[in-house]
């Protein structure tokens, strides 16, 4: 049984005024996050996926369907039975959310005083806690003197308090600078191996399903549209805008400006060689190329690694005799997908 | 300089003062108008709180989102708010009678002012629980805080500063009520200003007071100004 299993699940948020119309933020959508994963849910905004993962601790209610939680239907739950089941699942959210009126230490043992946790235990788990984010000399720093990367350290550090299987996290690292985008990435991936905790990440940057997760969602207009292993999605994309995300980090092809650009400086035919299946060789791809004596360049692309495996897409520019460049195609045609750019 | 006209002046303050044997009343007063204030500011600082997050938690995007509440609030708020405070005194006197038992002297006017400052304190108590940040009340919940205590650990003390500045300015607004507290008989310095001061033609009395008003107001601007910067940390 999924960790989070939701079925049939919609969300309609009521009129704004008395002549709108009301607003269906999630429709109909099953999404099932197996313990353990990571799992990527990515959408342009007003897509639904604050929504949809605020359904996950019931911040919002579902107007439809089903949603279990380790086991625990949370639809139609009272407001303090749902209390019960917020205490098993952390947040980090955008701006951190972190209590001003609170140093650091005082931010990390709020889940833990409101879980009824002793003082002497909590004041424990607060100190192993803020080893385990690398801000132990920070404790009785006031958050407004914390760097971004370390106010989000902080987040983390609280929302794990309460020792949650489940750890949500809303566009967790979109006021990070890059470098610091990382580091936060690469202790979410801690959180995740370490401590095995299953963590469900909504975001806009594909870098960072790119570089953590195991699965993605796409969503659009409150429904998932596309969704699988984070390699199967990115290597193969279907809905169009899938396929705009994957594009602003991985090159398929070169838009009509850059084409032209290139053409101008690489005469020959061009033509865009697809690389998902790893037992393809690009030498054994080359070697077809050279065994007709069609020489080439590499004009655009280039490879990807996603949790090990590798895929791309590259771009080449072919010379040769067009019976030889035909017969070449054909070959590589049988191996792997190709595609002429005209 | 001329020096006549300066000895004129100072004859004309001097000579005709009572001030010199006014000072035990003066005393007295001035302790009356603390007595009269800070029993105003306790009781009406305490329900304008109340007041205050009752309207902040029963807005629609509130803690407790009741529309009912929310509009009978705000319209009971709004209609007490806007009332002259010597017109609210009289139009009081029914229910300090009720209340306190009298409706005259000094209990019904602190009854007259701790009504109004109630009503004034509430609108600065929603005024600065709704600039505190909505992410963090969500953080708390998302950590299965209860409402009562976001209410109590997140709401309040993230808006303390300013709600200690919003206090500090409604005890300048209750000093302000208490001076006309003579009206209905009620003691303290305005009442002193007024009765030996203004209707005796004695300026020094008058400007003793109102200097006396001046030190009390800018020790607790100080005192209000420090504590807020110590909660803020800036």
């Amino acid at each position: 049984m999924a960790l989070v299993e939701m079925r049939g699940v919609s969300k309609v948020f009521p009129a704004a005024s008395r002549d709108g119309s009301p607003v269906h933020a999630i429709d109909d959508v099953d999404l099932d996050v197996e313990a353990g994963e990571i799992y990527g849910i990515v959408g342009y905004s007003g897509a639904g996926k604050s929504t949809l993962i605020r359904l996950v601790n019931a911040l919002e209610s579902a107007t439809a369907g089903s949603i279990r939680v380790d086991g625990t239907e949370i639809t139609g739950l009272r407001e303090r039975q749902l209390q019960k089941v917020r205490l098993g699942i952390g947040m980090i959210f955008q701006q951190f959310n972190l209590l001003r009126s609170r140093t650091v230490y005082g931010n990390v043992i709020y889940p833990l005083q409101v879980a009824g946790v002793g003082k002497a235990e909590a004041h424990a788990r607060v100190a192993e806690l803020l080893q385990f984010v690398g801000l132990a000399e920070k404790a009785h720093t006031y958050t407004d003197q914390l760097s971004g990367g370390q106010k989000q350290r902080v987040g983390i550090a609280r929302a794990l308090a309460t020792s949650p299987k489940l750890l949500l996290a809303d566009e967790s690292t979109s006021a990070l600078d890059p470098e610091t985008t990382q580091e936060v990435l690469g202790l979410l991936r801690r959180v995740n191996e370490e401590l095995g905790l299953t963590i469900m990440v909504i975001t806009h940057e594909m870098d960072v399903v790119k570089s953590i997760a195991h699965k993605v969602a796409v969503m659009e207009a409150g429904r998932i549209v596309e969704r699988g292993p984070v390699f199967d999605v990115f290597s193969d994309p279907q809905q169009p805008v899938t396929r705009r995300f994957v594009s602003t980090i991985i090159d398929d092809l070169p838009d009509p400006e850059a084409l032209g650009a290139l053409r101008e400086r690489h005469p020959g035919r061009f033509v865009r060689l697809a690389f998902r299946d790893e037992g393809v060789r690009q030498a054994e791809v080359f070697a077809e190329l050279i065994a007709r004596d069609v020489t080439f360049e590499l004009v655009h692309g280039g490879m990807e690694d996603i949790g090990g495996r590798t895929f791309g897409n590259l771009t080449l520019s072919l010379r040769g005799a067009d019976t030889d460049v035909d017969a070449a195609l054909r070959a590589i045609g049988a191996r792997l997908e190709t595609r002429e750019l005209r | 300089m001329s020096p006549s006209f300066d000895l004129a002046a100072t004859e004309v303050l001097a000579a005709d003062t009572q001030m010199g044997e006014l000072w035990p009343l003066f005393w007295e007063a001035t302790w009356q108008t603390l007595y009269i204030v800070a029993i105003a500011l306790t009781l009406g600082g305490l329900i304008g709180m109340g007041l205050g997050l009752a309207l902040y938690v029963t807005r629609p995007s509130g803690l407790y989102p009741n529309r009912i509440v929310s509009v009978v609030l705000n319209v009971f708020v709004n209609f007490f708010r806007p009332i002259p405070f010597v017109i609210l005194i009289a139009a009081l006197q029914p229910m300090a009678r009720l209340v306190v038992g009298i409706g005259i002297g000094n209990k019904a006017i602190i009854f007259a002012m701790t009504f109004a400052a109630a009503f004034g304190i509430s609108r600065i108590v929603e005024q600065n629980l709704v600039t505190v940040d909505p992410g963090v009340i969500e953080a708390a919940r998302s950590m299965g805080a209860s409402r009562m205590r976001i209410v109590r650990t997140v709401l309040v003390p993230e808006a303390l500063g300013p709600l200690i500045l919003g206090y500090t300015f409604a005890f300048v607004a209750i000093v302000d009520m208490s001076a006309i507290a003579g009206v209905i008989g009620g003691g303290g310095l305005g009442n002193f200003a007024l009765q030996y001061g203004y209707r005796q033609f004695d300026t020094v009395v008058t400007w003793t007071a109102v200097i006396m008003i001046v030190i009390l107001v800018q020790v607790v601007q100080f005192g209000g100004n420090a504590l807020a910067r110590r909660v803020l940390r800036r």
